[in-house]
This record gives structure tokens, sequence and C-alpha cells, in this order.
């Protein structure tokens, strides 16, 4: 930020009208689309934690002022239905996902960053090119490969197909974060007779932190949050809380005392980690978002 | 935790999305990332093994040292690179490229995928009327959501440019993103229950509508059916059975209305009209607990307010006039002669009921309301940061050159952020051309016809129960050919920004 000659704050543009019109009004505009934005979460939670009966009459508004509707007692039904397998499904797929992409895609970034063979640069566009290719595209033919191979149904076949379409996203940030280390630091390394395996897991990898933790937070994310592929490839017994809760959404009106607090386990993990982590969540949406 | 959220501040959003994290150890001098198609940089042209001592590369600078992959003699040979691609080419050529070629083929191939039908899977999309709905209804989110959300982001991103609390604002809009579509969905589902008393989105509209004073229906309300009662029922509406002059009292007593209704109403009152003046009571004639005189206003029944009352004269209304609290209404100023008194069909109309947000006609837009309740933080986020880095001299120039605050963002501001603007509307282009969750989750099943869009259509006739994997490979192709132009937007981008 530089500051104006004329010694006044750095402001741009709007900014001077804001200050015009007023900023309290700004303010005043501000706090009720905060409000606007935090109701219907507040909300699933207020639901979640009321009797079903007083659902079913009075908004879950109404509950400050009646406390005495408020319950735990829809989620302790919900985790005697065998919702807690689902809620470990959704962690047997996403965390082996997430290694998974992190080790493939920086193996193959520090190729495409530092090492010299034929064709790189177009695979590398080819590369970007996958980052828009949809999901949708690979359904039908790896359902009719899992059959073949028999993992069809499977935490492993989920896993998999998160892993090869979170790719294109993985190699193309860390290839980007990749290039960007100081070429003297691996040169030195290959002076003293390292290994490439040994560059990159020592020196290369391990410079990489911050991408790497981009990179992990929203895979986890991504993975964590799928309904779709679960949908096709994960069979009942495997399936991810996302699905568990979307076979429950054809009688929502009766079914709101199972979706409401399973809906909002399923996203209290999500919402910590954003919270914790969330400078490496924004750098991997500003890194990423040619996607 | 405050302040991150600003994050790294790229002035352009095309180009610098493209850099990669740009907390990277080169983050001055990140931009020369390029595919190295030029000449090898200088400070590398004469490097022989054994020559290059790590003193030398080091002196060479930070801003040769950040471009990689200059031919190094040190480096390894080619066929080393195999082994670090060859996971992630296995598993992107057979579970992406394989299934991209094996679609084209399979989508000429009936349900069954035993007989060639040419182009007929692709004829269908474009001949069956429910695929229709679903092109169409894509095209609404097409032209409506990326627009609305880089709209909203922007003006987020400005209002938030001097506020102390930005992160705390920025934190709470970003937040839906960071929640599964699923969970947004079951979260909206609630929002958009239709009854007033369970649904936020039409309890609110509800409380707006009633500071506004519209008038309560009394669907219930009605008359007695007898011949003593001075009203009648006709047509919906209730009138009087006498003709009333001006000067006369009217009774309107109505029996029916539900007592949670009445429970803050007036007790209702007699009236005295002026000379000239037709007036009157609308009332409910029964009173609680027994005893009162029929078609008589009693001193404890219940008024009727805010009912619309007409005054009649050969079929044309002449006088509309309303009740109040205490049930009476006037007309003044009428001609004299024969007047019916009428209470107008609309008063017993039930009142508001809530807005069908998850019917068949306002479903689109209320899942693109979700869509942009999840997307607002992501768009916000990119295009604060592309106005932090707009360079202040430019601004204050055109300042000092007399613009106004509005020139200065509209031939300034807007200009320097388009790169920006652009890379957020490409991205939610591809985002609503792929949108799934939202609607899946959110329509309910039996309008899901009309809310459905290629991708779940895609799902729904593959596995949801359609059994046709041919007309399923051809939606899957079409989806990629609408995204495919966005796929060469990037590449293009991509190749430009590291030239």
């Amino acid at each position: 930020m530089t500051t104006s000659t004329l010694g006044a704050p750095p402001r741009s543009t709007l900014g001077r009208i804001v200050d015009r019109v007023g900023g309290g009004l700004v303010q005043a505009a501000l706090v009720l689309i905060g409000v606007f934005w935090l109701v219907p979460t507040l909300g699933l939670f207020v639901v979640s934690i009321r009797e079903e009966t007083a659902n079913n009459s009075t908004g879950w508004w109404t509950a400050f002022t009646k406390p005495a509707e408020l319950t735990l007692k829809s989620y302790s039904d919900l985790l005697a239905t065998g919702f807690t397998a689902s809620f470990w499904n959704t962690v047997f797929i996403t965390v082996p996902t997430t290694l998974l992409v992190i080790g493939i895609a920086a193996m193959a970034a520090y190729a495409f960053a530092w090492m010299e063979f034929p064709g790189r640069d177009g695979l590398f566009l080819v590369v970007v090119g996958l980052l828009v290719v949809p999901i949708q595209i690979a359904l039908i033919p790896i359902a009719k490969l899992y059959g073949t191979l028999g993992i069809f149904g499977s935490i492993a076949g989920v896993v998999l197909f998160h892993v090869a379409f979170g790719l294109p996203f993985a190699i193309f940030l860390l290839r980007n974060f990749f290039a960007g280390i100081p070429r003297s630091l691996l040169e030195a390394a290959r002076m003293d007779g390292a290994g490439e395996w040994k560059i990159f897991s020592t020196v290369v990898f391990p410079l990489a932190k911050p991408a790497v933790a981009s990179l992990g937070i929203f895979q986890f994310l991504w993975v964590w949050n799928d309904l779709l592929v679960a949908l096709v490839f994960a069979d009942s017994g495997n399936q991810p809380m996302t699905k568990a809760l979307q076979s429950q959404m054809r009688q929502f009106g009766t079914n709101v005392d199972i979706l409401a607090p399973g809906a909002f386990l399923s996203l209290i993990i999500p919402l910590v980690l954003f919270f914790a982590f969330q400078r490496y969540f924004v750098q991997g949406m500003m890194a990423g978002s040619v996607k | 935790m405050t302040d991150r959220l600003d994050g790294p501040q790229d002035p352009r959003g095309g180009g610098d999305a493209a850099r990669g994290s740009s907390s990277g150890p080169n983050e001055a001098h990140g931009a020369s990332l390029d595919l190295s198609d030029g000449p090898p940089p200088p400070a590398d042209a004469d490097a022989e093994p054994g020559k290059t001592s790590p003193a030398k590369s080091t002196a060479a600078g930070p801003a040769p040292a950040a471009v990689p992959g200059g031919p190094s003699k040190l480096g390894p040979p080619p066929t080393m690179a195999i082994w670090f691609l060859l996971p992630g080419a296995l598993l992107l050529g057979a579970m992406v490229i394989y299934p991209i070629i094996y679609s084209i083929f399979r989508s000429f191939y009936d349900a069954t995928g035993d007989t060639f039908v040419g182009a007929d899977n692709y004829a269908a999309i474009f001949s069956d009327s429910s695929t229709l709905t679903t092109i169409r209804n894509n095209l609404i989110w097409v032209v409506v959501a990326p627009a609305l959300v880089t709209a909203v982001g922007l003006i987020f991103a400005v209002l938030t440019e001097r506020i102390r609390w930005a992160t705390a604002f920025k934190l709470i809009v970003f937040m839906p993103m960071a929640v599964s579509l699923m969970a947004s969905g079951v979260i909206f589902r609630l929002v958009y229950e239709q009854a007033p008393d369970r649904g936020v989105a039409n309890a609110v509209i509800s409380s707006v509508d009633g500071l506004f004073g519209s008038n309560q229906g009394y669907p219930d309300a009605r008359p007695r059916e007898n011949d003593q009662a001075p009203v009648t029922a006709q047509q919906g509406a209730v009138v009087t059975k006498q003709p009333a002059k001006p000067g006369q009292a009217v009774l309107i007593p109505l029996v029916g209305v539900k007592p949670d209704t009445l429970a803050s109403a007036a007790t209702a009152k007699a009236v005295q009209p002026g000379p000239g003046e037709l007036a009157g009571t609308v009332w409910v004639d029964f009173t609680q607990g027994g005893g009162g005189a029929l078609n008589q206003v009693d001193g404890t029944e219940k008024a009727l307010a805010g009912v619309t009352v007409e005054a009649v004269q050969n079929g044309a209304v002449k006088a509309t006039a309303s009740t109040e609290a205490d049930g009476t209404f006037r007309f003044a100023g009428l001609a004299p002669g024969d007047y019916t008194v009428r209470l107008p069909q609309s008063n017993f109309e039930a009142g508001f009921t809530g807005v069908s947000w998850l019917g068949p006609t306002l479903i689109t837009p209320a899942i693109i309301g979700a869509f942009i309740w999840v997307w607002a933080g992501f768009s916000m986020v990119l295009i604060a940061a592309g106005l932090a880095a707009i360079p202040r001299d430019a601004l204050e120039a055109a300042r000092i050159d007399g613009a106004t605050e509005w020139q200065v963002f509209r031939k300034i501001t807007i200009p320097l952020l388009s790169p920006v603007l652009l890379v957020v509307f490409v991205t939610m282009i591809i985002n609503t051309l792929k949108v799934f969750d939202l609607v899946f989750v959110i329509a309910p099943g039996s309008v899901q016809p009309q809310a459905n869009v290629i991708a779940l259509e895609m799902w729904r006739v593959s596995f949801g129960g359609g059994g046709n994997q041919g007309l399923g490979s051809a939606l899957a192709i079409f989806l990629l050919i609408l995204v495919l132009p966005f796929m060469i937007i990037n590449i293009r981008r991509f190749r430009r920004d590291n030239q």
C-alpha cells in the first residue's frame, strides 16, 4: 500500500463514496448480510437440537423463547441408527484419497517442474485441460471397469476415482509452486550427488509445505463433501455420510429429525478444518482458481 | 487468524491464479514461470558439470534462479522422469482419458450397448421434452448464476474494503464453501419450507408483509344460513339481503371464525350513522359461553377488523371502505338511493400461506439462491484480493484530474479488475454447467423434472433408474462439449501467462 501524496490514508474508488454516504449505513448493511448468511446454518443447528414435535409445529426461531424444547435426542437416535458407520466410511475414503493425491501429484509435479523430458510442456497443457473435465464423463466407463475388476461398491473404488480426478488440480498447483523454488537449491543438491528421489523427498517436498497444506485441505473438503461419486460407486455398506443422508431425503418432512443432526455432524469437521487452516484454504483457492 | 482472509494479493487474476500459491519462496519474482520454450537463462547457459559451483548459481541472483526447466547438464536423464510421472499418468490415463474415449464410442450405442444407433442418442437429447427442460434449465443457470455471483462478490468486496471487521464478515460469507452441498441442500430445504411458521424465508416475507398492514383473511367466516340472517353468501362474497340507504346502520353478522384468529380482536361496536352516511358493523355473531341475541351486536362479541366492504349499486361498486378495529365501517358522501353492502371474496381467501419456493415454478430460482449463498465467498475473496492490488497512483491521478468516484470506479477500477472478474465468471460458468448436488438435494422428488439439469439427468438415466447408459454417455459427452470452450480458455490463458 502506498500512502498518497496528500498524506491521507489510502483509499480506493468506492471507498470514498462509502465514506461519504456514511460508513454507518454500510456497516449496518454488512451486519444484515452477515446475519443473512449465518441464519440458514444456525437454523439447521437449532432444528437438530429441538424436539421432533416442536419442529413439526413451529419455526426453529421460536426455540429461543422456549429453551425447554431443546434436546439432544435426535443425535442419540441418529447415532443408534448406524450413522457412525457412515461417518467412518467418510473418514476411510477421505484420508487415503488426500494422502495419495498429495504423494502422486507431488512426484508428477516435480518431474514437470525440474526434469527434462520430451513433450513436457505439451503434457502439462493436457493437465491444465483436464482441470475442468466433468466427472460425469467417467461414471459409466469406470463403473464398467470396476465391475470387471470386482471393486464396484468398495471403498477402494471410491478412493481410486477421487484420486484420479483430484490429480489434475493437484499437479497443477504443486508444479507451479515447485517451479518457484530457487534453482540453486537443487543444483547444490545435485552437486552433492543426491539422486532425484532424494532431492524430491528431502529438498523440494519439505519446502512445499504451504502448497501441500493448501492442496491437502482442498482435497480433503472435496472428498469429504462429495455426493455424486459415492452415489454411483459406494454400496450401502460402504456409503459415506453424504450418501446416507441423501437416502433419507425422499421423505424430508418426516426425516428432519435424522437429516438435521446428520447434516450438522457431517459439516462439523469441515468447518473446524476451515477455521483452523483458512489461510491455506484461501491460498489454494487463489492458486487454483483456473479450475 | 485475523486478516488472513486477505490472502495473497494478486492483481491479475488470470495470470496469478495460474501461478501457484504465492506464499512460495519465489513470492517476489514468481512471474517468470515459463514453460521454457525460450532461450535458457543466461546464468546457466555455460554451466558445465563440475564448474557450476553452488556459489555461482546463488550469485546469479534470485530472478534467473527462479526460472525452472532450463537445460541443465546436471539434470537427470529423461528416462528418470518416467518413474515420477508413472503413477499419475497411469491413473489419469485409465480413469480420465480412457473414459472420455470410451464414452464417445458408448454414446453411439443403444441402452444395452449391443446395437450401434449412430447419433440417435444425441437426437434424443434434443427431441425429448424432459432433456430439453434440462437444457433450458442449464441455460437459465448459466445466464443468471455466474453474473449474480460475480456481482454479489464485487459488491461485498467493495463494501468491506474500508471496514475494520471485514475479516469476520468474509469468514462468515466464505464459510458455506467448506460445507458439503448435501448439507447445504438440507439447510435450504429448511429455509424454503412453505409454511410461514416453519420456513424462515416465508417467515421473513410474512413478517415484512405484516408490517405493511396487509389485511388478514378470514377463510372460514360465513353468514348464518337461515331466514333471519340479514346477509347471505353470494358467489364467494357476502351481501346484504335488503337494500340499504344512506343514514341506515347495516349489520353484517358472520360465524365460523376460529377462536385463535380472534384472540387479539377487539369487541365489536354498534354504529350510529351520521346524516347521509351509510355505516355498519362486521362482527362474529357468537357469544362465547352462550347467551347473546342473534343478529345483534352484543357487548362481548368480537369485531372483524380489516375487512373490505363495498357499497354496490346496480352491480357497480360505488364506494369501498375497510372495517376499523371495532368492526365498524362508514361510507360518507354516497348519493341517495338503494345500495347493497358487499364483503368481496378477497376477505375470505386465506391469508399469506407462504411462497411455494420448492414448487415447479420457483424451484430453479430458489436453488440458484442457494448456489449464490455457497459461492459468493469465493467470488468476494478473489475480487477483494484484486481490489487490494490496484495501484493507488492510477486512482489518485484520475481524482486529481477531476473524475468523480463513480467515474473512477467505472473507468479505472473495473477495467483493472476485469481479469479477476473474468476468472470468477468463467469458474462460475463451469460450476453452473456441472451443477448437480444442489438440484438433486433441494428439489423435492415431485418437482425434480422441472428443476432437472444435464448433470443430474446424466446420473438419472444411467444409474438413477433410467437404465440407458447410451443416452447417459451422450449426455456426458454433451456436458464435456459445453465445458470445452472454457478448457480452451484456460489453456490459452495459461500459455499466455507463461510465455
